[in-house]
């Protein structure tokens, strides 16, 4: 297959329709996804081209559609669903938190879920209040999910594909910022799996850990400081949990210096997890405490302020002037 | 009143076959099971209250963390099971230990929840009996997506819902029944109205005419039944499973009857209710109301009785024989079972633990 140039939310779709070809036991619903297409359109043509009961629309209630997935994949199918926003998802949260994440263990692997709850997720987009909230922290303090959020167009395709045929449930961050983000890419190539973390620019002087929508963030950042004569590491993490230690260590250790980028709120978090599991692993080669650049303790700001909120170039590069260079 | 709204609606009055003296009454929906079948239920009751004694008794001596027990409303218990056939599924809540050993899970396998070695300890694959939910009405949507998912596979599959009057409360119940409703899925969600939500009486729970009344905002039809009357709750389960498997889509069922004893034994219901409250429903007891009914007609003899004893003193025997020994746990279970593939980090800390016991052998 050739490359083509397309975007994470053309993607998406795509790696929707090649899994409902390829397994009839996969379903996708949720609010507006069937004649809509979804109000990001990621479902867009689906209910065309498999009919109302493969991608239909639901009643207007998350706990619902997500307590019907758990019914409908304990039954053998492969749902897919979508919470359309990721402050909607909160009456799901019982769900999610009690029967999604612990069914497996409760009945000792008898029961598994293969079910994906697709959650479009965090801010940039300009959204009135509730359309923009990092949410992972939650569901990855959640032993029994696994969380997964893309960064790029080929991840968008390969890890939604990988996740639609996981054996348990993943939580499916999509960064709604970069739905309309093109790259060129061949979704025929394979992608690492859940569970790796890749490095997307190489440094030797300082790292940078990252996920979703704070990667081409930090990719910039990177490409700033490398014309002023630092060059950062940048690694992706793309599966939240199961968190990848091996990769994110080793990349810390070549650089010593570490700053972890998030949009989420700080305080207790997947970012302060990063610095946790990271500082325990590798004191001895850090020559700094790991910095974080994260949203503020404050609910996400109203459109006309969120500029304040959001990890930029400048404030990761501050904190990168900030790891004790003159002490190394 | 349009047809559609009175096809919707309950009977004015709960549904009563057999009233508490035991005494047949003709009814114009519904018609009495045959005799046959109202044997079998006797054992079955007989059984079940043999269950709920049991089990209490062997929280007392410590073998059981807790019982939530049925006593009192064992005709709802069987009632729900007998309905069904081999390839329907049941929904329990942990009041509903009764309703799962009559639908032929093993006994000490039922109870790994409440003895607290496991969450759930029978395979829900092998008798379609899903995990007991705790959290209330949760596992009504789980039901319809099992239902649902039956349809789309072409099996006419019947999913029975339990919950309880306090579940009904739930956002999750209202979901579940407009779900249902919705997508058509034969579901019957049976609400055992036992009018106590641990202390909480039913006034402050909802105050509409009954439970039952509740499916016609959904567009589901309701019907309600004596809760103590096996005769009556076998004809509505019965005709709801019925219309359920010929697509008529979900239905709902409210049986009264009434929680004799405490929500469990760590509970004191002298803090919250008067034993002058309690009386009449002893009154209504459903094996003896049965009993009755059996008797005057004939149908029940000594041998009959003496049957049905024996099979629950069994019961008993293999509850007391097998929940009597201290049961084996392994700690590394803990890890093993979140994810099909382990994760690093599982293996790393049941290693943690794994060496942390060493040391203390050591």
């Amino acid at each position: 297959m050739t490359h083509v140039k397309i975007s994470m939310a053309q993607a998406l779709n795509q790696a929707l329709r090649d899994a409902m070809k390829a397994d009839d036991t996969v379903l996708m619903f949720g609010e507006d996804v069937g004649a809509l297409g979804g109000v990001f359109r990621i479902t867009d043509g689906l209910t065309a081209e498999f009919g109302e009961d493969r991608c239909f629309d639901t009643p207007l209630a998350e706990a619902g559609i997500v307590g019907m997935a758990v019914g409908l994949a304990m039954n053998g199918m492969r749902p897919v669903v979508e919470m359309q926003f990721d402050a909607f998802g909160y009456p799901a949260f019982e769900q999610i938190v009690s029967h999604v994440a612990k069914m497996r263990n409760r009945t000792r692997g008898r029961i598994t879920l293969p079910m994906v709850i697709r959650m479009p997720y965090a801010g940039g987009i300009g959204g009135v209040e509730h359309h923009s909230d990092s949410s992972e922290s939650y569901y990855a303090h959640t032993p029994g999910l696994t969380v997964v959020a893309p960064a790029t167009v080929a991840d968008a395709y390969t890890l939604l594909r990988k996740a639609i045929e996981f054996p348990d449930p993943v939580v499916f961050m999509e960064p709604k910022k970069l739905y309309w983000a093109k790259e060129e890419v061949d979704l025929t190539e394979d992608q690492p799996g859940i569970g790796t973390a890749v490095v997307r620019r190489e440094g030797a002087d300082a790292t940078l850990i990252a996920y979703g929508p704070t990667v081409p963030v930090a990719l910039e950042a990177a490409e700033v400081a490398a014309a002023e004569g630092r060059q950062l590491s940048v690694v992706d993490l793309r599966s939240i949990v199961p968190f990848d230690d091996e990769t994110v260590c080793a990349a810390v250790r070549r650089t010593g210096r570490a700053v972890v980028v998030a949009e989420a709120s700080g305080f207790a978090s997947v970012s302060s997890e990063i610095v946790a599991r990271v500082t325990e692993r590798c004191f001895h080669s850090l020559a700094a405490p790991i910095r974080r650049v994260t949203g503020f303790d404050i609910p996400y700001p109203p459109p006309k302020l969120e500029k304040y909120q959001l990890p930029g170039v400048d404030r990761i590069l501050d904190a990168v002037d900030d790891l004790q260079w003159e002490d190394s | 009143m349009t047809s559609l709204e009175e096809r919707l609606l309950p009977s004015a009055e709960p549904v009563r076959l057999i009233d508490q003296d035991g005494v047949p009454h003709d009814h114009p929906s519904y018609r009495l099971p045959d005799r046959d079948v109202l044997l079998d239920g006797y054992t079955q009751l007989i059984k079940g209250r043999r269950i709920n004694d049991q089990a209490s008794a062997l929280v007392r001596q410590g073998r059981l963390a807790v019982y939530p027990s049925s006593h009192g409303q064992e005709a709802c218990q069987v009632a729900a099971t007998m309905v069904l056939r081999e390839g329907d599924w049941l929904f329990p809540t942990y009041r509903d230990t009764v309703s799962i050993m009559s639908r032929g899970v093993d006994p000490i396998e039922t109870l790994t929840l409440l003895r607290g070695d496991w969450h759930s300890g029978y395979d829900p694959y092998a008798r379609n009996v899903a995990p007991q939910s705790t959290p209330l009405a949760t596992q009504l949507t789980h039901a319809v997506g099992v239902a649902h998912a039956a349809r789309l596979k072409g099996e006419d599959t019947v999913v029975m819902a339990l919950c309880g009057d306090g579940g009904t409360s739930e956002g999750d119940f209202h979901e579940a029944l407009n779900f249902a409703a919705v997508f058509h899925a034969p579901v019957v969600f049976f609400i055992q109205n036992n009018e106590y939500a641990i202390s909480v009486p039913l006034a402050r729970q909802s105050i509409a005419p009954s439970l039952a009344h509740k499916g016609i905002g959904y567009g589901v039809p309701g019907e309600r039944a004596d809760g103590n009357d096996l005769a009556g709750l076998l004809a509505v389960l019965g005709q709801a499973v019925e219309r359920a498997r010929a697509g008529e889509g979900p239905q709902l069922v409210e049986a009264h009857t009434y929680r004799v004893q405490a929500h469990t034994n760590a509970d004191d219901a002298t803090r919250y209710r008067e034993d002058d409250e309690v009386t009449p429903w002893l009154e209504r007891d459903p094996i003896k109301r049965l009993e009755a009914y059996l008797t005057a007609q004939g149908l029940l003899d000594d041998a009959a009785r003496e049957r049905a004893e024996g099979a629950a003193a069994q019961l008993a025997d293999q509850l007391r024989d097998g929940l009597m020994p201290e049961p084996v746990v392994d700690p590394a279970e803990l890890f093993v079972h979140l994810y099909t593939e382990q994760t690093q980090q599982m293996r790393e800390q049941a290693a943690f633990l794994r060496d942390e016991l060493a040391r203390e052998e050591a």
